[in-house]
């Protein structure tokens, strides 16, 4: 690990300001916050992330570390940690999905450390990224090529991918958020903005490098969900290597409103499969006004993929990822709500 | 939240030792306990960083384990696991992956289950953490899930067992040792090369009635 300097922040401000001057893109920049530090440091330790200042905003989670519902939605502070979210009841209850993406991913250990805004910044397990015994990367180093091409890429992504990055986005509580609309609340040095989820990550493109659209010294600092009919009928399935501790190879989040047997609307994000958490607006619109039986589950799930795109170890990918899309339509057309 | 460097525990202790550098506190210095809105008219008040400090400068770091206060001098990256092994000597806490992969190295950090091989020492600052070695009582009879693990032999080679019964002792606490569909999901942030995870979920059936679970 590369030495650097340890710094508290104790205020919002301190912490924008001190990784204010920092150059390049939110993820290269010298000056790096840490919350859990389940990435962050896990990345210093193979050298993958080489930050001269590491800031410490724990100090700020209990200002931004709250969990919040009224009629309007869910407003979950940024540093709320997974654990904590997962066992909320109010979340279990009305947002079963948020819950179960949360529950299903890591350890109990890595969530009782992990925040949520840390989550969503979590990156890629693309094992030639965190290996930096490989010279041709183009997230770790812009412009060296890609090592995952014409490599293992058995877990790489099917959906987003360019020529310069097949990189699978392995986070599972984004594609929550991005289903069910949420947006983010930003704090830093040129002020507040609020953006969507879904507009927080970035494909690979001919920039492999440059992941989100945050700059550097902005802080996430909440995420509101907001209340809509489909947010109780709704799940997330996972499918991974092994039972549980693992990450996705395939996983769907829905979340459905359903009546008279028809489909209001239907919320639909793929993880697993794609560079970015993946929503899937064509297999939405492929489902709305029908009865959801198990030939509109699967033609919503033929749209999912339509764009798919495979590589030498990865093309069951797109077979699995579609039957993950059709069990989870299924299971979530099947529950009973209680009100 | 108070801006004030004497509201921290730090400042209530002796000086810094001769030689040690204090970490910094960004944003400790003259604004007051509000929040403003981030914008020009803020950030100009604000002092960016207190003063440059010197990486080579170890940090003066108090960590409170198993009951005891302990003052360290320690370079930044240190893991608290590095800490509890190679400075404090208490090798019960075992190293397995380093990399948040095996959960060898948990430890309780007041009372919470956490992986001490990607915790910073420093960041462990004013929490309480509990290892193996603080696990019995002061008379050394063995916690109800220490005794579980030697009754129901949930263990092999023994070197996952310390990770093992700290995650056990904290899956109990939580409630999520309800039955063994549960106990296996929350504690599969431990593995057993010995795979003894059949007596490992006996023993914490016996430990948690007699935890008053
Ligand atoms: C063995 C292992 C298994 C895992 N399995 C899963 C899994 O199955 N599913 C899953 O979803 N995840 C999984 N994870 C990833 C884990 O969930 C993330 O590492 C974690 O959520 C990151 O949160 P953190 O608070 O620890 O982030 P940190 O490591 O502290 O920070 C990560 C990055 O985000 C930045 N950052 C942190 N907070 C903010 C903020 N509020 N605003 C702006 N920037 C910020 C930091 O500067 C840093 O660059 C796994 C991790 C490990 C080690
Ligand atoms: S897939 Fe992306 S992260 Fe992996 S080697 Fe290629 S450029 Fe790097
Ligand atoms: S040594 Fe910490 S999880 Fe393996
Ligand atoms: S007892 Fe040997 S690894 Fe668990």
């Amino acid at each position: 690990m590369q030495p650097f300097i340890y710094q508290r922040a104790e205020t919002l401000e301190a912490a924008a300001q001190a990784a204010a001057a920092s150059r390049g893109s939110h993820v290269e920049a010298p000056v790096q916050f840490v919350a859990g530090g389940t990435t962050l440091l896990d990345l210093m330790k193979i050298d993958v992330m080489r930050p001269a200042t590491v800031v410490d905003i724990n100090p700020l989670q209990e200002r931004y570390g709250a969990i919040a519902t009224d009629d309007k939605g869910l407003r979950l502070g940024a540093l709320a940690r997974m654990a904590q979210v997962a066992d909320h009841p109010s979340v279990r209850r009305d947002f079963p999905v948020i819950a179960q993406t949360l529950d299903l991913a890591a350890s109990q250990q890595l969530r009782n450390m992990a925040t949520l805004g840390g989550n969503l910044l979590q990156r890629t397990r693309c094992n030639y990224f965190r290996d930096v015994s490989w010279a041709a990367c183009n997230k770790r180093n812009p412009g060296s090529g890609c090592a995952a091409l014409d490599g293992m890429n058995r877990k790489h992504a099917v959906l987003g991918t360019s020529d310069q990055c097949i990189a699978t986005y392995p986070g599972d509580f984004a594609q929550a958020l991005v289903a069910l609309d949420a947006t983010l609340e930003i704090a830093g040095p040129q002020g507040r903005r609020e953006i969507a989820v879904q507009q927080l990550h970035k494909q690979p493109g001919s920039t492999p490098n440059i992941e989100t659209q945050l700059v550097p010294g902005e802080l996430i600092t909440a995420i509101l969900v907001p209340s809509a009919p489909w947010t109780r009928r709704s799940l997330y399935l996972k499918v991974r290597d092994r039972e549980s501790y693992e990450f996705a190879l395939a996983s769907a989040a829905v979340a459905l409103d359903i009546a008279d047997g028809e489909v209001r609307e239907a919320r639909i994000a793929l993880g697993g499969v794609a560079t970015m958490p993946w929503r899937a607006k064509e297999a939405e619109a492929a489902l709305r006004g029908r009865r959801l039986d198990e030939a509109a589950a699967e033609a919503a799930a033929e749209a999912a993929f339509a764009g798919a795109q495979t590589h030498e170890h990865n093309a069951y990918k797109v077979p699995l990822g579609r039957r993950t899309l059709v069990r989870a339509l299924l299971d979530a057309a099947r529950l009973e709500i209680r009100s | 939240m108070t801006p004030d460097h004497s509201a921290r525990p730090e400042g209530r202790s002796s000086p810094a030792a001769p030689g040690l550098d204090r970490r910094s506190f960004l944003g400790a210095g003259a604004c007051g306990a509000a929040v403003p809105l981030l914008g020009a008219a803020s950030a100009a008040a604000q002092p960016a960083v207190a003063a440059a400090p010197d990486v080579r400068r170890p940090l003066d770091v108090k960590l409170r384990i198993n009951g005891q206060d302990h003052r360290l001098a320690l370079d930044s990256r240190t893991t608290l696991l590095d800490v509890l092994r190679e400075e404090v000597g208490l090798t019960g806490t075992k190293k397995g992956c380093d990399q948040g992969q095996c959960g060898a190295c948990t430890v309780l950090l007041d009372g919470t289950r956490v992986l001490s091989c990607l915790t910073l020492a420093v960041m462990a600052e004013g929490r309480a953490v509990t290892t193996i070695e603080g696990l019995a009582r002061p008379d050394g009879s063995l916690h109800p899930m220490q005794q579980a693990f030697v009754d129901h032999d949930a263990f092999q080679c023994g070197y996952c067992t310390p990770g093992q019964i700290l995650s056990a002792v904290a899956c109990v606490q939580e409630g999520h040792a309800k039955d063994d569909a549960q106990i296996r999901e929350y504690m599969s942030g431990n593995l057993c090369r010995c795979a003894a995870y059949p007596n490992i979920v006996a023993a914490i059936n016996q430990a948690k009635s007699e935890m008053g679970a």
